[in-house]
């Protein structure tokens, strides 16, 4: 196997890495679909856009494409401005949901279909799909039909048939979500191990899956109602968001309205918390985020009090739903031997340094979880 | 006790519940469904409908066929016909006009379908149901409105005459083989269109997309992805123009070309015209062979298609 042949070759018939959003607007008949978007994918990032259905995320993988034509902005490829190329001549790799593989050619054909298409000399195109098909695995079923494959092999084919015309830039469209939950587990270690194999191919993921996005990606897009709300690396989106959407979407969050009373102090429900205020001046109102993971049961520092109104085994853990004066806190505790029944007295805590000040109103438009 | 034992145990214990049903016949017991029709009768009306209204003509043409004015069974009605050129010049203008006709059908058809299916423009769905609406139209129709477009005293003659002064205008092709040619293709190409923007609405459309990004121009992917996926409707829809152009009678005696003579027309003017009744069956049987052998050849090669 060579992942190396597989790359994009300086000279070769690669296209250059590198994706940019300047100002990129796209709209269908008055109703924009995507706002100014304003992004840089650097050479050999994956960068994963994440958001609801409808936040726009796959129109701005379309218009890297070149199958949406912006209303305004441009788009550039390897600090190629692409915006009027037609997208036969983007040089780019794209693997749909639905796998898109041509039904009445063999395996080895539609790999080879993009070698052709760019007039690949034919002595070469047998080596180069061999290499692609081996780089995912497949080689063994160059010569059956799609149609004889599973979903997750079809997976494999069509990424092995996005790297054959080695692409600076790969993009995936919700590649994972026509798989069950086992065979989207491998193929995301799959495309990881690719990545690694392939560091100088730049990847654009949308997905609505953050789980996707926080195994793959090395940074963040978060995008709703058309905008890029954040973006940062996993890490910094996790356990620093910006705003409520993305402390939401991100995955889960308590969200607890408050008032900022003074340097480092907040007040919840009229009861005195500590939290970092550097963000948020005296009497602004904010909202507290803290991952349920880092609640404690019983008493500690940040104590609040309610009643469990839910209970859910997960395995290694259970997560304990309360209301506390009418707002639901969620605890992801470890497997408890004797957990609490619903309507017993709870008291849950966080250390200050594990809650993040968020400005309020920032839920987006599907609302923050609470 | 084992599983089977037990398994054994519950069977017994279980089976008198189930038999009396079938067995009992004394008071108490369930009643004893009645005996069914056997299917083969329910075959019998319209198989009887169908031998009547269709077969048994049938039958009367193919014994026609082979009854000479002389009486008795012979084939020398099959021997004269074939022996005539008339016969001939027909069968071959039958033959050249239906293949010609299914060839610009398809390529027609397969060209409009794509504009309508993949290039998007206002109205494109309204034509789409206006080819379920024409495939209504009678074929004569079509060759009448051509007739007054083309027609010796039709609106192109009419305009040609007017701004040039002329005595005729320069459309005088209606009459001749081209005309038939022309009407069979304007009347038969929906038929073409329309399994065609059937298997269009089914092709994924990311293939296409995920085609383009492979580097694939337009002309690339309706050759390499569109036209294979299109195969076996445009098999289907070929056919059926072929066999239906075969044994058009409308449109050629509407054109009122005189020099076209295609087997319907032949078995026409041998009936109803020349009261030869032989030789017109003898046409009809080789018109009804022909087309019979064109769809056996379709289902074979649509069945290696896997269509």
């Amino acid at each position: 196997m060579s992942a190396a042949a597989l790359a994009p070759a300086p000279g070769g018939t690669a296209a250059p890495s590198g994706i940019r959003f300047e100002g990129v607007t796209v709209a269908y008949g008055g109703n924009v679909v995507l706002d100014r978007l304003d992004l840089t994918v650097e050479p050999g990032e994956v960068m994963a856009l994440l958001g609801p259905s409808g936040s726009g995320k796959t129109t701005a993988l379309r218009a890297v494409a070149g199958f949406v034509r912006p209303a305004a902005g441009r788009v550039f490829l390897g600090g190629r401005d692409v915006t009027a190329l037609p997208p036969h001549r983007r040089g780019i790799g794209m693997v749909v949901q639905s796998y898109a593989l041509f039904p009445h050619l063999r395996v080895k054909d539609n790999v080879a279909f993009g070698l052709k298409a760019h007039r690949t000399p034919k002595a070469e195109i047998p080596g180069r799909v061999t290499e692609a098909l081996e780089l995912v695995g497949m080689a063994a079923y160059a010569d059956r039909h799609p149609r004889e494959l599973s979903g997750g092999q079809q997976q494999r084919v069509a990424i092995a048939r996005a790297l054959a015309i080695r692409p600076g830039v790969l993009l995936l469209d919700e590649p994972l979500s026509a798989l069950d939950a086992r065979l989207r587990s491998g193929m995301l270690a799959e495309l990881a191990r690719l990545h690694r194999e392939l560091p100088d191919v730049s990847i654009l993921y949308v997905t609505h899956d953050q789980v996707e996005a926080l195994t793959l990606a090395d940074r963040i897009a978060v995008m709703d109602r058309a905008r890029l709300q954040d973006c940062g690396t996993p890490q910094e989106l996790y356990r620093r968001p910006r705003t409520e959407f993305t402390a939401s979407f991100v995955g889960n969050a308590n969200l607890l309205p408050v008032t900022v009373a003074g340097e480092g102090a907040v007040a919840f429900a009229g009861r005195p918390l500590a939290a970092p205020t550097d963000t948020a001046a005296p009497g602004a109102t904010a909202t507290l985020c803290v991952r349920p993971h880092l609640v404690g049961l019983g008493a500690g520092p940040n104590a609040l009090t309610g009643s469990v109104t839910e209970v859910q085994w997960r395995g290694s853990t259970h997560r304990v739903h309360a209301d506390v004066d009418g707002h639901r806190l969620m605890a992801d505790l470890r497997e408890l031997r004797e957990p609490p029944a619903i309507g017993d007295p709870v008291t849950l805590h966080f250390a200050a340094e594990d809650a993040v000040l968020l400005p309020a109103g920032t839920a987006g438009a599907s609302g923050a979880a609470p | 006790m084992s599983v089977s034992a037990t398994a054994s145990a519950v069977a017994r214990a279980e089976a008198p519940a189930a038999t009396p049903s079938r067995t009992a016949h004394g008071p108490g017991s369930a009643p004893a469904r009645p005996r069914s029709v056997p299917s083969w009768v329910w075959a019998l009306p319209p198989v009887a409908v169908l031998a009547l209204a269709f077969l048994y003509p049938l039958a009367l043409v193919v014994q026609q066929s082979v009854t000479p004015d002389e009486g008795g069974v012979s084939l020398d009605p099959y021997a004269d016909v074939f022996a005539s050129e008339v016969f001939r010049d027909a069968l071959t203008t039958t033959v050249w006009l239906a293949v010609g006709s299914t060839v610009g059908c398809l390529v027609l058809g397969f060209v409009l379908a794509l504009v309508i299916a993949f290039v998007p423009f206002p109205g494109g769905k309204a034509v789409a149901r206006f080819v379920d609406v024409f495939l209504s139209f009678p074929s004569f129709l079509i060759t009448l409105a051509l007739l007054f477009v083309y027609g010796s005293v039709g609106m192109a003659n009419g305009l040609w005459t007017d701004v040039t002064g002329a005595a005729e205008g320069p459309f005088h092709f209606l009459t001749t083989p081209w005309g038939v040619l022309l009407a069979e293709i304007t009347y038969f190409t929906p038929f073409v269109m329309r399994p065609l923007l059937a298997a269009f609405s089914q092709l994924d459309t990311g293939q296409l997309e995920v085609a383009s990004s492979l580097g694939a121009g337009p002309v690339r992917i309706i050759r390499r992805v569109i036209l294979p996926e299109a195969l076996p409707a445009l098999a289907a829809g070929g056919s059926l123009v072929l066999v239906m152009c075969l044994n058009e009678f409308g449109i050629v005696l509407f054109t009122g070309a005189k020099d076209v003579t295609t087997l319907p027309m032949l078995v026409y003017s041998k009936a109803i015209l020349e009261s030869d009744y032989p030789a017109a069956c003898v046409v009809a049987v080789v018109n009804i062979a022909i087309s019979v052998g064109l769809y056996g050849l379709y289902r074979v090669v649509s069945r290696r298609a896997g269509a």
